[in-house]
């Protein structure tokens, strides 16, 4: 194996963005600063506690978009301060699982849920249920850095205002608990008013993850959140991953199995069905393993081929 | 290296090379419709300077011996005592008519086709249905005022008045309103919803917080051009029943009574005979209306860039 079982943090690593000590590619720089930190940090190479509580409890769950099943049998249960990390190819239906923990596919007209998914032993899609007191929860940072297009501060205070914190002084408090939580306070306290927009594309994401923390979710759902970062910038939000992990719950989606390797504490691998009649995909739950177990010693051999880079 | 090899008569390769680069200099085509480009931008800009010049020229001297009295007096027989209060007062109702019904009304309804209506057939068929009202001619518009708003309601607006003329305009306006709406509020990134959504946002404060202030620029240059379209328009004017500022009728400055606007006194007057006892003719009168309109027009227009400016550096960031 290639990949280093599960090594968490790449604490090592403290350079600011504009700094360009890092230019090599990914992969052997990323296995080297790994190997450093084995030595020094060894937080998540022990296997996770199976006794952590439970926070999702997702049972046969399946989507459809329209008639077509987009996923299908997903069975598996998200433990507090962990990371749970979801990998597997292209339109695998990682997505469209990690959008059904918040409901976020609520806002496809033609999506549809079956099977259960247990949020605290309450179910999500139960019609009682509240779905913007769901997402005010469950918050969610997105593959692409989606700042609003407005002030720093106003990014942040967004989520507590609308949950209807007025007072300034308390707003202030929660905007720079906020940024400091997401890494960012050092860089931008002193320009606040300035826009959102006018971040680099790895402050932006902070930015979004300052913005999720704000309102004091439990859970961060996080799509591919350093899809569009270079290594530098990933990092960061790596080591902010491992920062944040001990208050709040992280399920993240990635294309890049070093970083699930990196920073995830179980791992789930999806894979692609293609209906031979209709020429459909539909995602399967392959494997839901310790991310230190599905990296060394699979369980499903289509596990061990995708991580070993022999398909997929 | 095939440069580089001999058999080339004594010449060097760089002396190849210097021949092939230099070959042709023309590109005859590219010549062609790069003049016929410039041709069309130069055509344009001749057509519109000879309009404002022509204008200018019967309506500066006119303006500067008039002064504000051709502002502030009511319309009548002589162009040299005559003003066009009554059309002003008339554009400035219809104006806000304009504003204070078509622009709620469209981008409401904009809104709601764009980000609550599920894509049925029926929501297809309305939004087709909307395309096609863009383009109905104004004068057909005034059929529909003179019929519901001047007929009809008359109950309500007097009959054949300026607020029948306001509610006809921004019925004829309402649907470039939508339009350009519904197509700002299309150019809105998703992200920008799926943001609002995720840190507990409901469907509604997204839009109110986010979509719509994303969209603004784009909704603001439809308004605005829609304003300077119904400030513009006389043809519906003439349906409904606006008076065209001839001899002997004199509209009142009210909402229930005889009124015009300044499309139809340019109208009107352009018509005029022209009187060799008077120093002004009506011919004087209709530029000096027509430059005042155009004013008016161009300062929308203006105020509708500096807002949108406004809007795009905080969606920047610049």
């Amino acid at each position: 194996m290639a990949i280093a079982n599960g090594v968490s943090t790449v604490a090592d690593h403290t350079d600011t963005e504009s700094s360009s000590t890092v230019s090599t590619t990914t992969r052997p720089e990323v296995r080297n600063v790994s190997e450093v930190s084995l030595s020094t940090t060894a937080q998540t190479a022990d296997s996770p506690d199976d006794s952590a509580p439970t926070v999702y409890d997702i049972e046969d769950l399946g989507v459809y978009y329209g008639d077509f099943k987009a996923v299908r049998d997903a069975t598996l249960t998200i433990r507090q301060h962990e990371i749970t990390a979801f990998i597997g190819p292209s339109g695998c239906g990682k997505t469209t699982v990690l959008r059904c923990l918040n409901r976020m596919n609520d806002f496809i007209d033609t999506a549809r849920v079956e099977g259960t998914v247990l949020y605290h032993g309450v179910d999500l899609y139960d019609p009682k249920v509240n779905s913007t007191e769901v997402r005010r929860r469950i918050g969610m940072v997105f593959q692409k850095p989606n700042p609003f297009p407005k002030s720093i501060y106003d990014n942040v205070a967004y989520g507590p205002r609308i949950a209807g914190m007025k007072k300034k002084s308390e707003l202030d408090g929660v905007v720079e608990k906020a940024l400091r939580g997401a890494a960012l306070w050092d860089e931008v306290h002193n320009r606040l008013d300035a826009s959102g927009m006018s971040l680099s594309g790895g402050q932006q994401q902070r930015l979004c993850i300052a913005r999720a923390i704000a309102v004091d979710p439990e859970v961060i759902l996080m799509d591919e959140p350093c899809s569009s970062l270079d290594p530098i910038a990933t990092s960061r939000i790596e080591e902010l991953m491992q920062e944040i992990k001990r208050e709040y719950t992280i399920v993240i989606v990635t294309h890049n199995m070093q970083q699930a390797a990196r920073v995830s504490d179980r791992t789930a691998f999806f894979i692609t069905e293609i209906n031979k009649e209709s020429d459909r995909r539909t995602g399967v739950l392959v494997e839901f393993n310790p991310t230190e177990k599905i990296f060394s010693n699979p369980d499903d051999e289509r596990t061990e081929q995708y991580v070993t880079g022999r398909f997929g | 290296m095939a440069l580089a090899t001999p058999a080339l008569g004594g010449r060097t390769a760089g002396d190849v090379v210097r021949a092939n680069l230099t070959k042709s200099q023309r590109d005859v085509p590219g010549l062609l419709a790069l003049i016929a480009l410039l041709t069309s931008v130069l055509v344009t800009i001749l057509v519109l300077f000879t309009l404002i010049g022509t204008i200018l020229v019967d309506a500066v001297p006119f303006l500067r011996d008039r002064g504000g009295s051709f502002v502030t007096r009511t319309i009548g027989s002589n162009p040299d005592v005559i003003g066009l209060w009554p059309g002003l007062y008339g554009s400035f109702i219809i104006g806000l008519g304009v504003i204070v019904i078509a622009f709620p009304l469209g981008i409401a309804a904009a809104v709601y086709l764009e980000e609550y209506a599920k894509p049925t057939r029926f929501t297809r068929f309305v939004q087709i249905n909307i395309r096609n009202l863009a383009g109905v001619p104004a004068v057909v518009y005034g059929v529909l005022g003179f019929t519901i708003f001047a007929g009809w309601l008359g109950g309500l607006t007097g009959g054949k008045t300026v607020i029948a003329a306001a509610l006809t305009l921004a019925v004829l306006v309402l649907p470039i309103v939508m339009i350009t709406s519904m197509e700002a509020i299309r150019a809105v990134p998703q992200g920008i919803r799926d943001a609002g959504y995720g840190v507990g946002a409901s469907r509604w404060e997204t839009i109110r917080d986010h979509v719509l202030s994303y969209a603004a620029p784009g909704i603001l240059t439809g308004t605005v051009l829609s304003l300077a379209r119904a400030l513009g328009e006389a043809a519906p004017l003439i349906v409904v029943g606006a008076l065209a500022g001839g001899v002997g009728l004199l509209p009142e400055t009210s909402l229930d009574g005889k009124f015009t606007a300044l499309p139809m006194l340019i109208y009107g007057w352009s018509g005029q005979p022209t009187d060799a006892d008077n120093r002004w003719q009506f011919s004087n009168s209709a530029a000096a209306a027509s430059v005042i309109l155009l004013a008016l027009v161009l300062f929308f227009n203006f105020a509708a860039i500096l807002l949108r400016n406004r809007y795009e550096r905080t969606r920047t960031g610049s």
